[in-house]
């Protein structure tokens, strides 16, 4: 019960810096609105040759939820590692209180406040035209996987905030991210890419992850990649979730 | 007396650098402990071990008769830090830090407890203002009442005066008495030595990773030699006549501007010795100074022994 207790308790404290600070949540929504104009209203009209048939802002839609996703864990790890630059973590350290609840509080409120984030970013593409053909029961799976994806990627902002040095330091691994998404079916096809980067990009984590979300959209199907995402989710997950504890408990944190 | 700390030949290395070589000290039930060193020293590497933050290489050390390595879970429920940099959100508001501490500590009633704490450190005006807007002094007593949340046994407390101002730093002294007062025993680390000849019952001074010397401030000052007592004449005749008198029992230095220096313990008995002496013989000094040992005599004495033996 305590366990459940002291979670919520740490989730209320990071959502509180949240909302006393919105504009991380307009930083965060800005840029992949800002991509998401750019790439339709100035390249959408020659990248709509190359999606077989769909109208590239919902070709482009899945991709940019998940350019949101990783722009709001970049967050995540800054915030993180600012507490623990503070020395705040080490007093929560030195309190009989579970490392998962420290750390699953913040993974909550991170999780909460990027799903909203994405809630702004698919209200924009909705007013640039975009229109999903799914169901209730698409919608409510692609949500699924937007949380389930949004948790794993909170837990690996969790583990780089406790590692880095500094809290600018902290969010560079989402560049990396960022860079996964560019190399990914997300804003164009992989048909069009030089073989060795298509190669690359038919088989990093991400493609899957975003082909399920574009197929249950565009298509009202989960499509045959949903086991592969799904695991790919679960994965990154459960890895950082117990590298982040490990490294909570083990750290020599310098403040 | 109960043993709150008992510390037995704690070794820790960082990489190649050897931070503690065999730390041995105790910490009684109640007492206000001071651990002296310059910085470097290895003092927030003992107070990590202590407080769980991190392991020895070997070595035990038993807080409230606990094992920290073996049952750390054990220990933090018994203790509480408060870190060499006020550890506290700066964008909560003064109670919200409070009923943060109070919520996860489980206290019945978090809201009345950071109510009381406010008060207690005379935070209540600014209690909803966010702790940004506090000042270095007002940070620290904030600081200091999440740590006592709870109400911990023992408190650690990582340089607590260290960046504050002169009032501030006389005020955390108080609040520091108080809570010995109150039965809490208390872990300090200072490379301040008036804070801890002030604060602590037992002084410990770590250098070169060790514990030099422990012992009260009195018994350390004992340790270096006996104070100094100025004397100033108004003429030559004076001065001779009075160094002639007093190097029968004294040490005595002629100085320059009709000034000597007589080295004498400082208690009392030996002052009036001196003054009985002079006044039977009618010699008046025009002027009179002591100067008496200081802990930073101690201090640097240990430091430059240490440099000696090398």
């Amino acid at each position: 019960m305590n366990l459940i207790k002291d979670t919520w308790t740490m989730a209320k404290r990071s959502l509180r810096h949240i909302m006393r600070s919105p504009d991380t949540i307009i930083t965060v929504v800005i840029s992949p609105i800002a991509i998401l104009l750019l790439f339709v209203y100035v390249l959408g009209g020659a990248l709509q040759q190359q999606t077989g048939g769909v109208k590239y802002i919902d070709f482009i839609t899945p991709g940019i939820i998940i350019f949101t996703i990783v722009s709001g864990v970049a967050y995540t790890a800054f915030r993180l590692s600012s507490d623990v630059q503070k020395g705040i973590i080490n007093r929560f350290r030195t309190m009989p209180v579970a490392p998962s609840s420290i750390l699953g509080g913040q993974a909550l409120s991170s999780a909460l406040s990027n799903l909203f984030s994405c809630l702004l970013v698919l209200a924009a593409a909705f007013g640039m035209g975009f229109r999903a053909n799914a169901g209730l029961v698409e919608w409510i799976v692609f949500a699924a996987l937007v949380a389930l994806f949004t948790l794993a990627l909170t837990w690996m902002a969790i583990f780089f905030g406790l590692l880095a040095k500094s809290a600018e330091g902290a969010a560079s691994f989402s560049y990396i991210l960022m860079i996964l998404i560019f190399i990914s079916p997300s804003f164009v096809p992989t048909e069009s890419m030089t073989s060795v980067l298509r190669t690359f990009a038919q088989n990093q984590p991400l493609t899957p992850i975003i082909e399920t979300m574009r197929s249950l959209l565009t298509n009202g199907v989960v499509g045959d990649k949903a086991w592969i995402a799904v695991a790919w989710c679960v994965g990154i997950l459960v890895v950082f979730y117990l590298a982040s504890l490990r490294i909570y408990r083990t750290k020599t944190i310098s403040a | 007396m109960d043993t709150a700390i008992t510390v037995t030949d704690l070794k820790k290395t960082y990489k190649t650098h050897d931070v503690l070589k065999g730390v041995n000290l105790t910490v009684q039930k109640g007492e206000i402990f001071a651990l002296l060193g310059s910085n470097g020293a290895g003092k927030t590497t003992i107070i990590n071990i202590l407080t769980t933050l991190t392991t020895a290489d070997s070595g035990t050390a038993l807080v409230n008769g606990t094992d920290v390595a073996k049952e750390p879970a054990k220990i933090r429920a018994s203790i509480s830090l408060t870190g060499q940099f006020a550890a506290v959100d700066d964008v909560l508001t003064g109670r919200e830090n409070l009923e943060l501490i109070a919520d996860l500590r489980h206290v019945n009633d978090s809201a009345q407890t950071a109510n009381e704490l406010l008060k207690k450190f005379d935070l209540t005006d600014a209690a909803d203002r966010p702790a940004q807007t506090y000042s270095g002094g007002m940070r620290r007593r904030l600081d200091i009442a999440m740590s006592l949340i709870g109400n911990p046994p023992v408190i650690f407390l990582d340089e607590p005066t260290t960046g504050l101002d002169p009032q501030a730093r006389k005020d955390m002294w108080q609040t520091i008495k108080a809570l010995a007062n109150g039965g809490t025993t208390i872990f300090l680390t200072t490379q301040y030595l008036d804070e801890a000849d002030e604060l602590a019952d037992t002084i410990a001074v770590l250098h070169q990773g060790t514990i030099s010397i422990s012992g009260t401030a009195q018994e350390l000052k004992k340790l270096v030699p006996n104070g100094m007592v100025e004397l100033t004449f108004d003429s030559e005749k004076q001065l001779h006549a009075a160094a002639d008198i007093l190097k029968r029992d004294y040490a005595v230095t002629l100085a320059d501007d009709l000034k000597l220096s007589i080295a004498i313990g400082v208690g009392m008995a030996e002052l009036a010795e001196l003054f009985v002496q002079l006044r039977n013989a009618h010699i008046e000094p025009a002027g009179f100074s002591q100067k008496v040992p200081t802990l930073d005599d101690v201090f640097f004495k240990i430091i430059n022994n240490k440099k000696e033996d090398q």
